[in-house]
């Protein structure tokens, strides 16, 4: 074991320790992306005392229970418009929206297409394992054709959502997919998007060994990570239309938005300068008191 | 010698083996106990090819690894590794 | 403490209830709405629209009312007042959100403008038919506090009351208008900022490390915090204790619904507000609220006329429910008139704390429209028999 005793896990102040061991299940990644968001923090300089994070509800929705940051575990699929109103109320926030396929994409999918048209000034960190897992592993909007889900025991017939193609349709300002295998470039990417301005999304995806792995008898996390490993292809720059996932084929990770547009807070504080000149009184600080 | 070395917060390990699996110079393996929950964490079974690279750490998905660079070898760097 | 006199629209203005509904958020210190046009209502934050710019601060038209409700929320949260404006279909969606700020505590307001319903009903005429749903809407047992203003003048006033409850309690408050308050166009006096008074933000004077977000104070309401301060305090929907981490257990459940539930019925006497007149020696007391409350006025002076010793009760605070105020009128008078444009929703609750002590008699009305005196009349006199 260890033979200097002030050497502490530098992702030890970024947790809730007194709230470990997380619920997670062995094997899922969530943590894994966790951990990289923790590191992605640190490399960006970010001040910790300024960043908020924000989830809807599942198991990827449990990462604000256990960071150490002002964090607010909000309902299902509205995360993001709660993020919105965060921001927009204290522009100085660095605000990032933690959640999943499900919460994003199905019941929250409204709200993603908006924030990110409007270019929102948040960082969208979504979790993709497949399913919606913290209910038992149902289909959701990104579950690939022909598998096995609790609501589809006789195979999937739906076909799912390339995420990151709908990011970059509803015109985010940076997209990337990565998996949890990729340890480093997801940090970086994850530090990329906090320090950049506009609306940020990430993919991540990561293994429920609990429930979609084992019911479509793909192995465990450790297997699902081979395959990440071995199926992999990095093709920054790509187009996200032409890179789908899919049930046990090549997956296409990278960056593949990254460009510059005003972000939600200068396009409306520009216009109404514009209109109203000298009357125009910004709200940079809150005043509530 | 080892240039680097890990730490393992037994309690918090539910056996992924991540760590093993991806430790580039293969420095952990399972071991046969196990904790309160009955998994069986990682330890080290070739301290001397540990790099202290924290690759272990950066995969593990319940915070219950990480490694970190003896200071001999912390010097010997020029520029941070990760 | 007083107003911030940017949001002070300060003189006698001809507005309607909307706008004058809008002109109180901003007096009470209001610096964030999100909303979602829907008619009767959507008045309110257009001129919010067209005000904010110049006083300080943020509007903006969310893509639904799901949204609207909770980026109020997180503006709260942000450190800023915030409040959302709809109607009846719009009202519903909400109710996951009222839930939410029920639970997570959050100061926040919604103003309902009643139209007809259910479902997309009368969209452009009065109704009074979300009363119960203000109070129940959400699933789970929570506390809730509604006003409901009877003119453009209470809807400029009760506003910044509505506000100020908002805070003091930290609950979210519902601003029970209806279509006809709403678009009736009356002299509204806004005072001079240092007349408006406004309740701070209970921000908490503990510093990071010793602060717990749900730790009650003696009014059974804990302090608040906003994102940014150096708190790191965790917010959840999930049944949590005071360090506000989730504790999904009968006990923590007990704990904090029960608390929710004290720190509003605690303080029955303050949020008992009702206008009367003429209950002293009363043999039947009219209980309205809204535009009812002006028709019920006509029809208690018919009443008078005929000989009948007829009071008024008019409701401001709807809930919590004034109990125990109705009770001890209940043990002078022979009956309570309860006319609403519903088909009898408040009448119930009349009864239900009055009911061993006096009748009580509903006139109901389908909505989209107003009842006529007369229909008043008719059921005061028979109560009265």
């Amino acid at each position: 074991m260890s033979a200097l005793p002030e050497v502490i896990n530098p992702v030890e102040p970024f947790l809730r320790s007194d709230r470990m061991p997380h619920i997670w299940c062995p094997g899922c990644g969530i943590g894994t992306t966790v951990n990289c968001f923790a590191r992605a923090l640190l490399e960006s300089q970010r001040n910790l005392d300024r960043v908020a994070v924000v989830s809807g509800i599942g198991c990827s929705g449990r990462v604000a229970g256990y960071v150490k940051l002002d964090s607010f575990h909000t309902t299902h699929g509205r995360a993001i418009p709660f993020a919105t109103g965060l921001k927009l109320a204290n522009p100085s926030l660095e605000v990032v929206v933690y959640s999943g396929d499900g919460d994003l994409f199905a019941i929250g999918g409204n709200h993603f297409i908006h924030a990110a048209r409007r270019n929102v000034d948040i960082k969208v960190i979504c979790v993709n394992n497949l399913v919606y897992a913290m209910t038992g592993g149902q289909t959701g909007p990104a579950t690939p054709d022909n598998v096995i889900t609790a609501t589809a025991p006789y195979g999937s017939y739906e076909p799912a959502f390339n995420l990151c193609a709908l990011a970059e349709a509803a015109g985010a300002s940076y997209v990337a997919r990565w998996t949890t295998f990729h340890v480093r470039q997801l940090t970086k990417s994850m530090s990329e998007a906090l320090r950049k301005r506009g609306f940020c999304f990430i993919e991540i995806l990561s293994p429920c060994p609990t429930l979609y792995q084992r019911r479509n008898k793909m192995g465990d996390g450790l297997d699902t990570m081979r395959y990440y490993k071995e199926r992999s292809k990095i093709r920054h720059g790509s187009s996200a239309r032409e890179a789908p996932l899919s049930k046990d084929g090549e997956i296409t990770v990278g960056k593949f938005v990254d460009c510059e547009r005003p972000d939600y807070i200068e396009s409306m504080r520009g216009r109404l300068a514009e209109r109203l000149g000298e009357r125009y009184v910004e709200m940079d600080e809150p005043e509530c008191e | 010698m080892a240039k680097g070395n890990v730490e393992i917060h037994v309690e918090r390990c539910k056996g992924c083996g991540f760590c093993v699996e991806f430790c580039p110079t293969k420095v952990l393996a399972l071991a046969a106990n196990f904790n309160s929950k009955g998994y069986h964490p990682p330890h080290v079974v070739a301290l001397e090819k540990c790099s202290g690279c924290d690759l272990c750490g950066m995969y593990c998905p319940d915070f219950a690894i990480f490694g970190w660079k003896l200071p001999a070898a912390r010097g010997e760097e020029a520029s941070d590794a990760g | 403490m007083q107003a911030d006199p940017r949001g002070v629209l300060t003189g006698t203005h001809f507005l309607d209830g909307d706008h004058a509904c809008c002109e109180g958020a901003l007096a009470a210190g209001a610096r964030f709405a999100a909303g979602y046009p829907i008619t009767p209502s959507t008045e309110v934050v257009e001129r919010f629209a067209l005000r904010i710019p110049t006083v300080g601060g943020t509007f903006i038209q969310m893509e639904d009312e799901l949204a609207a409700s909770i980026a109020i929320q997180g503006a709260v949260w942000g450190g800023a007042k915030a409040f959302t404006v709809t109607s009846g279909p719009g009202f519903s969606l909400m109710m996951e959100h009222i839930g939410f700020a029920a639970m997570t505590e959050t100061p926040c307001v919604f103003v309902n403008v009643q139209r007809g319903g259910p479902s997309t009903g009368l969209p452009t005429l009065p109704a009074q038919a979300d009363m119960m749903q203000a109070r129940w809407g959400s699933h789970g047992d929570y506390e809730i506090v509604a006003l409901s203003p009877n003119s453009p003048q209470e809807c400029f006033d009760l506003t910044v009351r509505a506000f100020n409850l908002s805070e003091e309690f930290r609950v979210p408050v519902m601003f029970m208008m209806d279509e006809c308050v709403g678009h009736m166009t009356e002299k509204v006096v806004i005072p001079p900022a240092e007349s408006v008074e406004v309740y701070p933000r209970r921000h908490t004077r503990r510093l990071p490390g010793t602060y717990q977000p749900y730790e009650p104070g003696a009014d059974l309401v804990p302090e608040m915090a906003h994102a940014g301060e150096g708190y790191r305090f965790h917010v959840t929907g999930l049944t949590h204790d005071e360090s506000g981490y989730p504790q999904m257990n009968a006990l923590a459940q007990d704990r904090l619904v029960r608390r929710l539930r004290q720190k509003i019925l605690d303080a029955e006497d303050r949020l008992t507000m009702v206008d009367e007149d003429g209950t002293e020696d009363a043999e039947v007391v009219v209980v309205s609220y809204g535009i009812t409350s002006r028709v019920a006025e006509r029809a208690i002076e018919m009443a008078r006329q005929r000989r009948v010793k007829a009071g008024r009760c008019r409701l401001i605070g709807v809930w919590p429910f004034p109990d125990r105020h109705l009770r001890a009128l209940a043990a002078r008078v022979k009956a309570f008139v309860v006319p609403e444009i519903n088909l009898g929703q408040i009448s119930r609750e009349v009864e239900r704390a009055t009911g061993r002590f006096a009748r009580t008699v509903s006139v109901t009305h389908a909505g989209g429209g107003v009842h006529r005196p007369e229909d008043i009349l008719e059921a005061i006199l028979e109560a009265a028999r």
